[in-house]
């Protein structure tokens, strides 16, 4: 157990890089905001395609939905960082991160609002008046995914984003001592915590009496 | 009819006074509390060998709560609950062994919606009386057609009435051969073409002499069926006696109260 | 067109690569069937744990759910890769793997579970004990009978993450398939490895994903 603590418990190792994770901190925070934003409103923008009803729109958006909901995360970061330059793309790791994160909780969006559009069931000209209503309604499995979308800012430390992982695992590569990655999951912790106590919230209120 | 307040040695098997018949069921002192409120305030009652004893008053008096502090679906907070000669409140007490010999019919039916009417039956007979497949679907069989559902046999809850739904619960409970059965409610529910059918069973039941005690509204049947009628007022028994006395000459002003604000009894 | 067929769908190096990548397919596979499982029976515990009568049991299952879902599974994996040998526990990293994503999915498993058990009225479970079923049978003969029945789309839904999230294993250079992909691109230095991969998780979870779809559809419209 000494080890333990003396190589994930080392205040002072910890306090070396405080700055630099401190940095990844903030930039975990900023992927998270910027695709929980754009995953949310592209999302919508698919619901509404889709709503349409035009066969070979439609088509289209459940295709992308189905793919994106089956590949893991991580494939999905990978084949788009490594595969994209292969057709002239060279985009830095903080552009792939978001648009694949963002993509990955557009598709979720999409079908849950899809799901709850066709719940309320009217003509397509009330799409606009039941989309809040729609997003009420699944306000709950929604918060999830956003959890989820948050926790997956993490894997960006694979293709060279520094956020906060990278910055503990960089730290720890330099130190030999575990202790940034300590720090690291609390950070982590500090952000998600609150957001998994709401959504517990939320699952209660969204309960039939 | 005065209950009598004894300090009893809880395992004491009450002797039987040769003119009357063998308490089944007797509480003393029994008091119950939800944090701060009390609902019980000392209650004392025996109820005897093939009595239908009924319990009246308003909603809040407590009767609901009496009825479950005596197979302890609520945990009393004080006094003994002596069912057949054992005080249930002890440690020790095989509650489950125990709850066989208590039946009890719920308002709101409470049936397995995903086991047939003959499953609901038998469940309890399987895994507490521990009879066999063949034993207990007999056994189920019987009890049914005795509520007069013998061709409802291997209906889904859904697809029956509030009122079979009930007999169902009835059957379900008489399996056991439990030696009282307490009925909380059990037509509050129902629509009342639906009441009868229900009546007609508790009816029969107490023809072939089981003990019951009945939480219930339906003044008339309290009036034919009952031995006897207990009045509860605020978490005590206030008034009881036989149905003559109690429809035909209340003496407390709150049972007066009460039987002039249910003016279709 | 012709470069994009020779970076991403070069049959040679398919061929020569197929062995590797159906090892890493292997690989995932064991992952699955070992987390899933261990994921729902954990998450089982979880879920019937609070529904005993005394508080701070109750309490620690609500603390462990809300720890690990709020912990990114990442992160606890490679928590749980570096620091396991500290306590003694000299494991290879498969089982550093199945403990991580076990302790994640327990807490997701444990909430699903848990609803299905509220979903049951209580009106039921008195009638029950009333008839002298004990909490243990009243539990398995009453309460998850319909309780999983009423779970089948979340249960569902959770089953094809935690398939996905095996994935994860490659950074802990798990040889699982994401991995294998990895590797032969980098050994041929082209991409048809991930796209071959990409297709092999696409057949195999694309029925799932359907599946979700289908009954967060009719989840959504019975409760409208």
């Amino acid at each position: 157990m000494e080890g333990f603590a003396s190589n994930f418990l080392n205040w002072s190792v910890a306090q070396d890089y405080m700055s630099e994770l401190m940095a990844g901190m903030a930039m975990t925070l900023k992927l998270a905001i910027v695709v929980n934003i754009c995953g949310l409103v592209a999302g919508t923008v698919l619901a509404l395609i889709r709503s349409l009803r035009v066969g070979i729109l439609s088509a289209l958006v459940v295709l992308f939905a189905d793919v994106v909901r089956a590949l893991p995360p991580l494939m999905l970061m990978i084949v788009a960082y490594f595969g994209l330059p292969f057709l002239g793309l060279k985009l830095n790791g903080f552009a792939v991160a978001s648009i694949v994160l963002a993509a990955i909780l557009a598709s979720f969006t999409e079908e849950l609002l899809w799901a709850g559009l066709a719940a309320i069931a009217q003509g397509q000209m009330m799409r606009y008046v039941v989309l809040p209503q729609a997003f009420r309604m699944i306000l709950a499995p929604l918060t999830s995914r956003i959890i989820a979308t948050t926790k997956n800012t993490a894997l960006a430390s694979v293709v060279a984003v520094p956020e906060l992982l990278s910055q503990a695992n960089t730290a720890q590569g330099y130190s030999g001592n575990a202790s940034p990655l300590t720090v690291a999951s609390i950070g982590y912790l500090i952000i998600l915590l609150p957001m998994v106590i709401v959504a517990r919230r939320l699952e209660r209120l969204g309960k039939p009496a | 009819m005065n209950a009598v307040v004894a300090t009893l040695d809880a395992d004491f098997c009450a002797s039987s006074v040769p003119a009357k018949r063998r308490p089944v069921l007797e509480l003393y002192g029994l008091r119950k509390s939800f944090g701060a409120v009390e609902i019980l305030k000392g209650i004392d009652l025996v109820v005897r060998e093939g009595e239908m004893v009924f319990i009246i008053g308003s909603s809040g008096s407590g009767k609901s709560t009496l009825l479950r502090c005596c197979n302890r679906l609520e945990e009393p907070s004080d006094g003994a609950v002596i069912v057949e000669g054992v005080n249930i409140l002890r440690h020790g007490v095989d509650l489950n062994q125990v709850r066989r010999r208590i039946g009890m019919v719920f308002q709101s039916f409470n049936l397995y919606p995903h086991m047939t009417a003959r499953q609901n039956v038998t469940l309890a007979l399987r895994k507490v009386a521990n009879r066999g497949r063949a034993e207990a679907d007999a056994i189920a069989k019987r009890m049914l057609a005795r509520v007069g559902l013998a061709d409802r046999v291997d209906f889904y809850p859904n697809a029956l009435s509030g009122g079979q739904q009930q007999r169902v619960a009835i059957a379900r409970t008489l399996a056991l051969e439990p030696s009282i059965v307490l009925f909380d409610e059990p037509t509050s529910a129902l629509d009342p073409e639906l009441v009868n059918s229900v009546l007609s069973v508790m009816r029969m039941l107490r023809n072939e002499g089981m003990t019951m005690v009945v939480v219930s509204h339906e003044m008339r049947f309290a009036r034919d069926a009952a031995d006897r009628i207990v009045f509860m007022f605020e978490g005590q028994i206030v008034e009881q006696g036989p149905p003559p006395e109690i429809f035909g000459a209340p003496q407390h002003p709150r049972l007066r109260e009460f039987l002039s604000s249910v003016a279709g009894a | 067109m012709n470069g994009f067929v020779d970076a991403f769908l070069n049959a040679a190096v398919l061929t020569r690569v197929w062995p590797l990548l159906l090892s890493g397919f292997g690989t995932t596979i064991i992952l699955s069937v070992i987390v899933v499982p261990a994921g729902l029976v954990v998450g089982l515990w979880v879920a019937l744990l609070q529904t005993v009568p005394w508080r701070p049991v109750r309490w620690s299952m609500v603390v462990y759910t809300d720890l690990f879902r709020a912990f990114p599974p990442l992160v606890l994996l490679i928590y749980v890769y570096y620091g396991l040998p500290f306590f003694g526990i000299n494991t290879n990293a498969l089982w550093s793997v199945v403990m991580a994503l076990t302790l994640n999915t327990s807490a997701y498993f444990g909430e699903v579970f848990r609803a299905g058990i509220e979903s049951i009225p209580r009106g039921q479970i008195q009638a029950a004990r009333a008839t002298g079923l004990s909490a243990g049978q009243t539990t398995a003969y009453v309460v998850l009978p319909q309780a999983i029945r009423n779970l089948l789309p979340d249960l569902t839904s959770n089953v094809l993450e935690t398939i996905k999230l095996t994935s994860l294993a490659s950074v802990v250079t798990l040889p699982e398939l994401l991995r294998a992909a990895r590797l032969a691109q980098g050994n041929t230095a082209n991409a048809t490895p991930l796209i071959a991969a990409a297709l092999i998780y696409l057949v195999c979870l694309w029925p799932l994903v359907r599946l979700t779809s289908r009954f967060e559809r009719r989840l959504l419209a019975a409760r409208a």
